[in-house]
């Protein structure tokens, strides 16, 4: 391991303006871990000549003394953003062999302001899973083992290629997207720093749609302040899509001052849920104490809806996944199989195309949306929305942000839950809520579990409020130490 | 218009119903910044968005909706100022997402109507259900390829208006007139360029048939009917069909027909009939359509004269009858023609000219008001000679002819050729005077009672003086004579 | 609501998605796992409740009507699996 790859992007950014090294030196760097990490099966493509050709750019604008906010930095990439040149994969079959001729516009905006692409990163197919175990390049192993036990666990998921690669150090930050937990969860799995933003803060175009009126793209790092840099670049209005908010973007690094003395934090009754393990509870209670050590006042608040936000987004997210993949046809991209007919060449390149999530999930989608039921279940659920986000509206009426875990139990082992799709669902059961309710969410890596497994904080707070969600994630990372590192045990094998 | 039609043991009633599809003048897409011209070569206008690329998000086109929201206007509807965009799904070659961006619960324009204007000059009233903005699909093309269909996707994505109207009409001519009054607005107001032979307005028809006074009978769709003539041709036979069926005591299944226009018979289409589930659901990617009243407001303010009130103004302003001046306003070109001849003028021989010879050399040239080789000014010369007794109405034809011919005004025509009529009583005295003594005889046996005589002397006067003689003055002079 | 092997059928088939006969109980089964988890939503009264489509509350964004794409198609045709004279090309569809 070297020395460049164990930097934050906030030093690796300073020590580049300072010229204690070269962009090219730390892309070097960050090549040689992803060579060296291939057993976590984190990428699904690395590019790493494109990247050293960009890092070499961006020494020579830092050396004329130019350069974006991010000049020089390598990130990866969830590949589910399209990227010019670059195979987009989605982690499916489907779109084999396919090109993007376009770039999405968080990456696109990543790129514009110097930051060096490593590669795109794994993920469950079409975003859709918790522990990548449904993409079809195979599952992402998490750097973290159980105490004294070798058992490959997920890395979470839908984003475990970005949680891993940035846990592992193979780059200093990662995009993720988040429609039901898919940042947070895989954050909290690998003891790293995930923030959902509120809908509409970044633009969803060029991004491979799974559900989107949840869908949203944000910042995987391993502190807090990265996380803050990357939002601010990756923030903001898009005329290219119409759900993003022309509002503008705050300087979120500038907002870190660890003070929240005087801010009024919520604790939700409701998430207590049965069968929670002994040490989340722990942990939460934990996250209280250090909160109001610094100064916040504590309130318990009630969101009476939340159990009923699973329920609601497996049938919103599904639903909306039927029709956006729709497209996925074998007409004019990606996968064919041929046919006899056009509904059977349609019908044999689905079928072969899809992995079975997917599919799983296509078909409820196109269920409940079916004639005769809409009116029973998406219609339902988008009621059930409301209630949801009113729930929030009042509890933000009196508190600024709520503390939440971010999970209901560290990393599982691969297969563990791959056999009942419910209880796999039942990750994302304190996640969901900010989906459906469009709020931005933050997990926070907070200490571990008994067996040395790391484990997440979640804070949610009012739409667009990020600069204030970061800070009291900073005050709570500055509060839980700084966080262990997993064994490069990768590098042996 | 008899409405019924006669069965074997007594009348039927059809009950017709039409959904037009018109596209939307506009420069781009309704979702995407994609050209909208016809005719290009296949895949240059599209983007991404239309071809449904992963990843791309649709962004609504501003003048898209204006145009539907003046349509609705014109359409004397309710503007719904909260509407939503849902996604109909289903797969076709030609419809890239996989889905296509309509709306179904709530759309942009509800319920207006629209007059038509019967050929006895009284008027029908016909229910506008609503109108709704979506996209079109592209264009699949079956017959280039042995095993192959050509996808084009210029079309995808381009700006259409659904108008759906009550089942409202009774006879195929009524659904023509529907369809030539919907066309008129719509070219009125600039929203719809109206050409069906582009496909830029195509019918979708909904024909059933009951006894008189009994409830609605199962219809039957017919699709993307591209003519009115066609659609008229549609509904008599599909009509026909339907009642041939229940007449053998057969029943009638809802079901979407095509309408094969080289054979003139419907027939059913059974690829529809794969039982569609469209699966509308509120499109994520899009938010709801809101306007601003004063937004609605101004459009109305800005509208241009109607059909209906350009007619009952021409009829007002000029005393012409109702359906003449429908003849007129049918195509806002040719009303404004007519206006510009008969202002300030005697309305009604403008009237006379411009439907009877105008009308008629148009017709024979194959040509229209546009690119008519006499213009209203022209004609309205013409007219000024007549009306200063220059020339009478037989020169004016003669006139009229070789202005036609080289292009040159009336006047300049008169002055060359001579052809000013003669009004001066001596000329016409003199040249009565001598056709009466010529035919001495004709004389006698008119004045012994051979009244019809009469117009043998003005046919001969005529020919003495060339036609040039003013007709009024040569009968009084004669009368005169004769008496 | 319990679905069989018919509806997973029927479905599938509205999807385009090829299930062979021999995996539609296993679909089945999991499919009503799933609908039995989702179906407690039913008890929550709901009537008086508007339905929230969007993650944001806001009116939809226009755009000016101006042509800024298109004109390019090999962007468009670059990845298609089968594609002629300037088309693409599909199994062909017989109406």
């Amino acid at each position: 391991m070297s020395a460049l790859t164990a930097l934050t992007l906030a030093e690796a950014r300073d020590g580049l303006h300072a010229r204690q090294f070269s962009a090219t030196e730390l892309t070097a760097a960050h090549v040689a871990a992803i060579e060296a990490a291939r057993p976590l099966n984190a990428f699904i493509t690395e590019t790493a000549e494109r990247a050293l050709d960009a890092a070499a750019a961006a020494d020579q604008r830092l050396g004329r003394g130019e350069g974006g906010a991010l000049e020089g930095l390598p990130l990866a990439i969830k590949d589910l953003f399209c990227t010019r040149g670059v195979a987009t994969t989605a982690g499916s079959r489907i779109l084999d062999g396919f090109v993007p001729t376009y770039e999405s516009t968080v990456t696109a905006r990543l790129w514009a302001a110097g930051a060096v692409l490593l590669g795109k990163l794994n993920l469950d197919e079409f975003a859709m899973g918790s522990s990548t175990e449904s993409s079809c390049f195979g599952t992402t192993i998490n750097p973290w083992r159980r105490a004294g036990d070798a058992t490959p666990l997920v890395a979470g998921g839908s984003s475990g290629g970005s949680s891993a690669a940035v846990a592992a150090g193979l780059c200093l930050g990662a995009t993720g997207t988040d429609t039901g937990g898919s940042i947070r969860q895989p954050a909290a799995f690998t003891g790293i720093v995930g923030l959902k933003p509120s809908y509409g803060r970044c633009s969803r175009f060029g991004i491979v749609a799974f559900a989107s009126s949840l869908d949203q793209a944000g910042p995987m790092t391993r502190t807090v302040r990265d996380a803050a840099i990357l939002l601010g670049t990756m923030a903001g209005h898009d005329p290219q899509d119409s759900t993003s908010v022309p509002a503008p973007v705050p300087d979120y690094e500038a907002a870190l001052t660890g003070d929240v003395r005087g801010l009024r934090i919520g604790v939700p009754r409701e998430y207590r849920v049965d069968g929670m393990a002994p040490e989340i509870e722990t942990l939460w209670q934990q996250g209280v104490a250090w909160l109001k050590a610094a100064g916040a006042t504590i309130v318990e608040v009630s969101l009476p809806h939340t159990h009923h936000a699973l329920p609601a987004y497996y049938i919103v997210a599904p639903a909306e996944a039927s029709s956006n993949l729709a497209r996925y046809d074998g007409v004019r991209f990606g996968l064919r199989v041929p046919g006899g007919t056009l509904d059977e060449m349609y019908e044999n390149t689905r079928g072969a195309g899809f992995g079975r999530e997917v599919k799983r999930r296509i078909l409820i989608g196109t269920y409940v949306l079916s004639h005769g039921y809409y009116d029973a279940y998406y219609l339902r659920a988008q009621k059930l929305r409301s209630l949801i986000a009113g729930d929030f509206a009042q509890a933000f009426a009196a508190v600024d942000a709520i503390l939440t875990p971010t999970t209901p139990s560290p990393a599982f082992a691969l297969g563990e839950n791959s056999d009942d799709p419910v209880a796999m669902y039942l990750n994302d059961v304190f996640t969901v809520t900010a989906n459906l309710a469009g709020l931005p969410a933050l997990s926070v890596p907070a200490g571990r579990a008994a067996n040395g497994l790391p484990l997440g904080l979640q804070l949610i707070g009012r739409a667009f409020d990020e600069a204030r969600l970061l800070n009291i994630g900073y005050a709570l990372e500055q509060a839980a130490g700084p966080a262990p590192k997993p064994a490069r045990w990768w590098e042996a094998a | 218009m008899n409405a019924l039609i006669d069965g074997t043991n007594g009348p039927w009633e059809m009950v017709i119903g039409l959904e037009v599809h018109a596209q939307v003048t506009s420069e781009a897409k309704l979702f995407s910044g994609a050209a909208t011209a016809f005719g290009a070569p296949p895949n240059t206008q599209v983007s991404l968005v239309d071809a449904g690329f992963p990843g791309m998000l649709p962004v609504i086109n501003a003048r898209c909706v204006a145009q539907a929201v003046r349509t609705g206007l014109g359409l004397k509807a309710t503007i719904n100022h909260h509407s939503v965009f849902d996604r109909k799904n289903y797969f076709y070659a030609d419809l890239p997402q996989g889905y296509q961006i309509s709306q179904y619960l709530q759309p942009i324009v509800g319920k207006g109507s629209l007059i038509l204007d019967m050929p006895d000059g009284s008027s029908r009233e016909i229910g506008i259900t609503r109108l709704h903005l979506e996209q079109d699909a592209g264009k699949s093309l079956h017959d280039q390829h042995p095993s192959l269909s050509f996808i084009d996707l210029n079309r995808s994505g381009i700006a259409l208006m659904e108008i759906v109207s009550e089942p409202d009409m009774r006879t195929a001519e009524e659904a023509g007139l529907y369809l030539t009054k919907l066309r008129a607005i719509l070219r009125y107001l600039g929203t719809c360029d109206g050409n069906m032979e582009e496909g830029s307005m195509r019918a979708d028809v909904n024909v059933s048939v009951r006894r008189p006074g009994d409830a609605f009978g199962t219809r039957c769709e017919i699709k993307n009917v591209n003519s009115i003539r066609f659609v008229k041709q549609a509904i008599e036979y599909e009509a026909r069909r339907q009642i041939a069926i229940l007449e053998d005591g057969g029943t009638i299944h809802q079901e979407t027909r095509l309408y094969d226009a080289g054979k003139g018979v419907t027939r059913s289409m059974r690829s529809k009939e794969d039982a569609h589930d469209y699966r509308y659901f509120p499109d994520p990617d899009l938010l709801p359509l809101v306007l601003e009243p004063a937004w609605v407001e101004a459009l109305k303010a800005d509208l241009p004269e109607l059909p209906d009130e350009k007619k009952a103004r021409l009829i007002a302003d000029y005393g012409l009858k109702p359906y003449d001046a429908w003849v007129l306003v049918a195509e806002r070109e040719q009303a404004a023609f007519f206006e510009a001849v008969a202002r300030g003028r005697d309305a009604r021989l403008a009237a006379s000219w411009v439907m009877g010879d105008f009308f008629a050399m148009l017709n024979r040239l194959g040509k229209t008001v546009t690119d008519s080789p006499v213009s209203a000014d022209a004609l309205g010369g013409l007219l000024d000679l007549i009306a200063d007794n220059t020339l009478s109405g037989r020169l004016a034809k003669e006139v009229f002819e070789a202005m036609i011919e080289t292009g040159q005004p009336a006047a300049a025509i008169v002055e060359e050729r001579g052809l000013r009529q003669v009004t001066d009583s001596g000329a016409i005295a003199g040249a009565i005077d001598a056709v009466l003594t010529r035919n001495a005889d004709k004389v006698a046996e008119y004045r012994a009672g051979k009244d019809k005589l009469f117009g043998f002397f003005v046919g001969q006067v005529m020919k003495a003086t060339a036609g040039k003689a003013n007709p009024a003055a040569v009968n009084e002079l004669l009368k005169a004579r004769l008496g | 609501m319990s679905v069989d092997p018919e509806t997973v059928k029927r479905i599938a088939r509205l999807a385009r998605i090829r299930v062979d006969q021999d995996e539609l109980a296993g679909f089945a089964a999991e499919l009503n796992g799933i609908l039995g988890f989702i179906e407690q939503l039913a008890s929550v009264p709901v009537d008086q409740v508007p339905a929230m489509t969007s993650g944001v509350d806001l009116a939809l964004p226009w755009r000016a009507d101006q042509v800024t794409d298109g004109g390019n198609p090999e962007i468009v045709l670059a990845n298609a699996p089968g594609r002629m004279e300037g088309f693409y090309t599909v199994p062909k569809v017989v109406e």
